[in-house]
């Protein structure tokens, strides 16, 4: 028998060298995201989705084993009644979701991005999308925001949930948000994946007193050379890069887009057709399929030709490592931002 | 409560040579369909439509309803004609099926079709379903029974296995899953390839009530039906019915049998003929 020649492919830990003694920094079990000393949340989701209940008797919780890792277990142990552990079985996760909605519940099935996306995939378009249904599926891990490597980083799953006709789509940005669009959601009579910052979530947007609302992208701060189009976390990075550019003169406004289906195109629309400025997309996923392909599509169709670029994950199976190295290596940390924006102007 | 169609004096045998043959005028419409299966499963429906479902006719999402979820999209053709033959759907509908504009689509779809409770077709979506549905109907403390007809073939389907050991783990007893065994599907049979043979064990060792039966035998499939609704354990029950192809047109029957059986075009008067000249009182 003859192999082709992927029967030969190199491991990557074998095309590189060992790290030197003492060497490393940091460690793939960190999961900051954010900055020394920025003000920080608890588990936004699992106390709003408690809170929810309290009122609220459609409403029901499932995971897939891993409420302590989606903040769902804050509601599980708020309403112990009203939660369901479906076990280490995705398909039956959503697929359950699906026949307590048909019963008129409202139902929360929680997991990981990754399993949801790729493996749930079918389950989700066929059991609830196609029926309309309103499950609402919340799932921690977006993009990079652990380093344990490909099978935990969900870098393609807004570009894969795109695709699915009459699917709500949200990356929030912080714990403000999370909190804000939990309860948003509960309220939408269709079905919604929205991806989840879990822990301790950073606290960004309240001091500019954002008020989410679903479908609706926001101008959180103005600036007339730079606009940055952002979703989910980048949304803070952005803010971050905007006041940093500020000191060195360039005034950089922040577009928040956390809902990327359906797109708000005519706030975007008209944000990027202001004036001369660059438009820089900011999202914590591949280049491939996400918010900025959607913008560019939107200015494309509208006749809208600015400057534009994407701070977007690249389309490769990312390294394992540590959160703020991989941020830095891959362009999404504010210095690499910053610095990125700087060589555009 | 006791719904009209179980104080009918039609017999069930009846009501079988009804769906096969509301199914094989579906067929002549198009000039193809899954006739085989329609044919095999039509005692199956008849048992579950006319003995075991609790359903108002004119009301099909009436709350108190038995929910019976189709997993094999594909079979909508055997539901259609059964739901024909129970009111729920008007006769004059079945010279649409498979055409534009049409409910009655080829692959069974819920927002097509009143009393077509899923969307079927990707298979192995069915039993999950019904998972959700029976904990929600425990929720509202609601009697109903879910019911699931699943094939042989979904059997290979790794969700089914989740559903299956779910269902367990929450001690479904309002759900019976009705597993209709033809052991045909589009490459082959599933006895070949992930399905067992005789596989009723494999349910039982998940800690189903378990029943396999020949599911052509109408008093048999009844009986499993009453045996799987009363069981008093706490456990999910399966009803396993082996069935044959082309059930009740020998022609057809003997025909060597695909998961797509093809019917000339002057062959389904003949099949037409067949069925009236065996019509039950």
């Amino acid at each position: 028998m003859s192999l082709g020649p992927n029967s030969r492919r190199t491991p990557k830990n074998v095309a590189r060298s060992a790290p030197p003694k003492g060497g490393a920094r940091t460690s793939a079990m960190i999961a900051s995201l954010d900055a020394e000393g920025r003000a920080t949340k608890p588990a936004p989701f699992g106390h709003a989705l408690a809170e929810l209940a309290q009122t609220r008797d459609d409403i029901v919780g499932l995971s897939a084993d891993l409420s302590k890792y989606t903040d769902l277990h804050v509601f599980a142990k708020a309403h112990p009644d009203k939660f369901y552990q479906m076990g280490m079985a995705e398909q039956v996760l959503i697929s359950a979701a699906a026949g307590l909605a048909k019963e008129g519940f409202t139902p929360f099935a929680t997991t990981y991005a990754v399993f949801a996306a790729r493996r749930a995939y079918d389950f989700i378009a066929m059991a609830i999308a196609e029926d309309n249904l309103p499950v609402k599926i919340c799932c921690a891990l977006p993009g990079l925001t652990t380093g344990y490597g490909p099978s935990h980083q969900s870098t393609e799953d807004i570009a894969i949930m795109r695709g699915m006709p009459g699917l709500t789509v949200l990356d929030p940005c912080d714990a403000t948000e999370i909190d804000q669009a939990t309860r948003a959601i509960a309220d939408h009579p269709g079905p919604v994946y929205m991806r989840l910052l879990r822990g301790q979530v950073p606290d960004v947007l309240g001091e500019y007193g954002y008020r989410f609302k679903l479908g609706k992208a926001q101008m959180i701060r103005d600036g007339g050379d730079v606009l940055f189009v952002s979703t989910g976390l980048m949304t803070m990075r952005a803010l971050d890069a905007a006041a940093r550019l500020q000191k060195d003169g360039v005034e950089a406004g922040v577009l928040h887009v956390p809902t990327i289906k359906p797109l708000d195109e005519d706030t975007i629309a008209e944000a990027c057709g202001k004036t001369g400025r660059l438009v820089v997309t900011a999202e914590n996923h591949s280049i491939n399929g996400g918010l900025g392909e959607a913008v560019a599509g939107t200015l494309m169709r509208r006749g809208l030709r600015p400057a534009f670029a994407q701070v977007a994950l690249p389309d490769e199976w990312l390294d394992a490592g540590a959160l703020p190295t991989l941020h830095d290596q891959y362009g999404l940390s504010v210095d690499a931002v910053v610095k990125r924006v700087k060589g555009l102007l | 409560m006791t719904p009209d169609h179980h104080r009918s004096n039609v017999s069930l045998a009846r009501r079988a040579w009804a769906i096969r043959h509301n199914a094989v005028r579906m067929g002549q419409v198009q000039g193809q369909g899954y006739i085989g299966q329609a044919l095999g499963v039509a005692d199956v429906l008849a048992a579950s439509y006319f003995h075991a479902l609790s359903y108002r006719p004119d009301d099909p999402e009436w709350e108190g309803r038995d929910r019976f979820l189709l997993s094999i999209g594909h079979y909508a053709i055997a539901l259609y004609a059964a739901m024909i033959e129970a009111g729920i759907l008007p006769e004059q509908e079945l010279e649409t099926y498979g055409t534009d504009d049409s409910r009655l689509p080829m692959s069974g779809m819920a927002s097509y079709t009143p009393g077509m409770e899923i969307t079927g077709g990707s298979l192995g979506h069915g039993l999950g379903i019904a998972v959700g549905m029976a904990l929600g109907l425990k929720r509202k403390d609601n009697p109903a029974f879910v019911y699931n007809l699943l094939s042989d073939g979904e059997l290979g389907e790794g969700s089914t296995w989740e559903a299956v050991q779910s269902a367990t783990q929450w001690k479904l007893d309002n759900l019976i899953a009705i597993v209709d065994v033809n052991d045909q599907q589009a490459d082959g049979k599933p006895s070949d390839a992930l399905m067992q043979m005789p596989e009723a064990p494999r349910w039982e060792a998940f800690g189903w009530f378990a029943q396999e039966v020949d599911g052509n035998d109408i008093d048999a499939v009844v009986a499993a039906l009453d045996a799987a609704r009363h069981h008093p354990g706490p456990q999910p029950r399966v009803v396993i019915c082996r069935t044959t192809m082309c059930k009740g047109v020998p022609f057809l029957e003997e025909r060597e049998i695909t998961h797509f059986v093809r019917v000339e075009e002057d062959e389904w008067d003949r099949a037409l003929a067949i069925l009236d000249e065996g019509k039950p009182a």
